[in-house]
């Protein structure tokens, strides 16, 4: 028996992210809230990205997910220019390509903790095929959930908001890693847990994403954490000066 | 097919407002589609109180306070017709039938009916039906009485029981003709109309107990005997108003005319049928009021079910960037919230229509009892249900309104909820 087919996927190249020239404002900011020259990623580079609060972190984030457009410049992703798609070409091209880790209270709230993971491919029909390729979808979210360590019996338990931060966090990783996505894209997923926590969460993450061959950026403002990863950037540093700002 | 699974998943997450909400829509509903049974099943228990009948006859006034007194047993004559008037009419030779109406006493609060037997075989109710007999018959004796069901079955009434009728119409009267006492001879099977709470007697029955009578009190040092007034010629002097059957519906508007322009007294003839329609044009201004109310009553009842979205927006704002997260549109968040506005109103609209139904068997009964109004409990008409769509319509609609501020929030807002 054939084995489902995989998805083509596009090529992919070293470099997986790409920034060039990127100007953004926020509607009715009048300035450029954040202007980036040049940043890319390698495919499976783990990149912590640092800046301090208000310095832009969730915009480039909204930017790298296609959620908002540039004024300028390009971004590209897996060799597609997201800049050039229609807004809901970028939608459907980021259910596909890309898993989204948030900071916190990530989940919704009011679904089962596999309801939340399965969230993830019900905009994504390739990522859904990708996923069901070794089995149902459930068993693959379970699966996951279990390497991720969450306890069995919360699977299909209660609703995610009686959950504590920890396992959320847990349930949002899977969320982000089912069907594996070549890009994923965390915000401060570690600011509501302890150090000892933050450790084991990162090590579980880590080992997933690797698993998954995916790249991985997380925002962070804790500079504590760059030993884990492998390369830091700083948001001010690629961040050129904004329009009205002194040179 | 998500996008409704996550409005219920959500609804079930807020069931509480959700619930108070569907209330509110479901009793406004009831109210709109009660109000509508009502008017309809006013409307047709008027209408289908008379049927066969030409013409009615009574002294010159209004043509809608002549139906309803004369038919409808609501109001009072302004004045009565003399016998030898009635008997002229009567005998017109383009007259089939007529049927005398006496009205003015009462029994323990129902109309009391002077009448002749050819009430029971003239009288015609929803189109065609007659009166029918479900025991006994017409009166054959001078103190018999021919009960209504509601009568009957209001005060437990079989063959063969007496009563006395009281002086005027008050349901307790200190004025009884309690020295000529009536024996039931007949109890009418149930018509819908106003029959069914009227005590027919005949005519020289209402004479005979008003011999001894004058100016609506007895004449004192005078008592007549039930037996001794037996004896003596009973004669009407007056009625109050004529039920006519022509011969030919091409005279209607002749004899009218005649009757219109009599000489002997002042006497208005009417057409049941255009003095209903006079009636209808009196109360469609209420009608319509009505209606508008209750309209209203179901605009804010959406007005609440907008409010309360509206007010939960800003806590699933984070919810809404999750939905972003994982590739829904702008489009699906709008079309979450127009399916949420969409499922609540169904749910309401359901609900109140089960409301409506639930009421309609627990007063039917006693509506149709008390006040002869027979509310049909049918499926809801075509005009009910295009009603209720268009209210569906509304509650989407209506949703719209949260749900562009969420789809403006949505882009706005990007990855992190920005305040």
């Amino acid at each position: 028996m054939v084995a489902a087919a995989a998805e083509p996927r596009p090529e992919a190249p070293s470099e997986i992210v790409r920034l060039s020239g990127v100007r953004f404002a926020w509607p009715g900011a009048g300035a450029f809230s954040l202007a980036i020259d040049a940043f890319s990623l390698r495919k499976g580079e783990r990149v912590l990205l640092i800046g301090p609060s208000g310095s832009g972190k969730s915009t480039f984030l909204s930017l790298l997910c296609g959620i908002v457009a540039p004024q300028a410049g390009s971004i590209e992703i897996l060799g597609t220019d997201t800049t050039r798609l229609s807004a809901s070409a970028r939608d459907g091209f980021r259910a596909e390509h890309i898993g989204i880790v948030f900071q916190m209270f990530n989940l919704l709230p009011y679904g089962t903790v596999i309801d939340n993971v399965l969230l993830a491919l019900s905009f994504a029909p390739a990522r859904r095929r990708r996923a069901a390729a070794a089995g149902p979808v459930a068993e693959e979210a379970a699966r996951l959930l279990a390497r991720l360590g969450l306890e069995p019996h919360l699977v299909r338990g209660p609703s995610a908001a009686n959950l504590s931060v920890g396992q959320q966090q847990r349930v949002a990783a899977a969320r982000a890693l089912i069907g594996r996505p070549e890009l994923i894209v965390a915000d401060e997923p570690t600011s509501a847990l302890d150090r000892d926590r933050q450790a084991a969460f990162l090590e579980l993450l880590f080992g997933e994403v690797r698993e998954a061959g995916a790249s991985l950026v997380m925002v962070s403002h804790d500079v504590s954490l760059a030993p884990h990863f492998d390369r830091v950037v700083r948001l001010d540093e690629i961040a050129v000066r904004r329009q009205g700002e002194a040179p | 097919m998500i996008v409704l699974r996550l409005a219920l998943q959500s609804l079930r997450n807020r069931w509480l407002t959700a619930a108070l909400t569907v209330i509110a829509i479901a009793v406004s509903i009831t109210l709109l589609l009660g109000v509508e049974k009502v008017r309809t099943g006013a409307r047709q228990s008027f209408a289908d109180t008379i049927s066969g009948t030409d013409l009615i006859v009574g002294a010159r006034s209004g043509a809608i306070q002549l139906l309803l007194y004369s038919v409808f047993r609501i109001g009072n004559a302004t004045n009565n017709i003399s016998w030898p008037s009635y008997q002229d009419i009567a005998s017109h030779p383009d007259v089939a039938w007529a049927v005398p109406l006496s009205l003015g006493d009462s029994h323990r609060g129902f109309r009391v009916l002077g009448t002749t037997p050819a009430y029971f075989e003239h009288y015609r109710y929803r189109q065609a039906h007659g009166l029918r007999f479900r025991a006994g018959g017409p009166f054959s004796d001078l103190f018999d009485a021919a009960v209504g069901a509601d009568v009957a079955a209001a005060l437990g009434y079989k063959l063969g029981d007496r009563i006395t009728l009281s002086h005027g119409l008050g349901s307790v009267s200190f004025i009884e003709h309690d020295d000529k006492p009536f024996r039931i001879a007949g109890i009418l099977e149930k018509t819908g109309t106003p029959v069914d709470r009227t005590v027919h007697v005949s005519l020289e029955a209402i004479e005979a107990i008003h011999v001894d009578w004058q100016s609506g009190a007895r004449i004192p040092g005078q008592s007549v005997s039930a037996e001794e007034v037996r004896a003596m010629k009973l004669e009407p002097k007056a009625v109050t108003a004529a039920l006519v059957g022509l011969k030919s519906r091409l005279a209607t508007f002749r004899v009218q005319r005649a009757i219109n322009e009599y000489r002997a007294e002042p006497l208005s003839a009417i057409l049941p049928g255009a003095a209903l329609q006079e009636l209808w044009a009196l109360v469609a201004t209420a009608e319509t009021a009505l209606k508008v109310v209750s309209a209203m009553v179901v605009a804010t009842a959406l007005l609440g079910m907008v409010t309360m979205i509206l007010t939960t927006l800003n806590e699933r704002r984070r919810e809404m960037a999750i939905l972003r997260s994982v590739g829904a549109r702008p489009r699906t968040v709008l079309g979450l919230l127009v399916a949420e506005a969409g499922v609540l109103t169904l749910a309401g609209t359901g609900l109140g229509l089960l409301l409506l139904y639930a009421a309609l068997l627990l007063v039917q009964p006693y509506v149709d009892t008390n006040y002869g109004l027979h509310l049909p409990i049918e499926p809801p008409k075509p005009g009910e249900l295009a009603t209720l769509g268009v209210i569906l319509v509304a509650g989407c609609l209506a949703g719209l309104l949260p749900a562009l501020r969420a789809y403006r929030l949505s882009l706005a807002d990007g990855m992190t909820v920005r305040t």
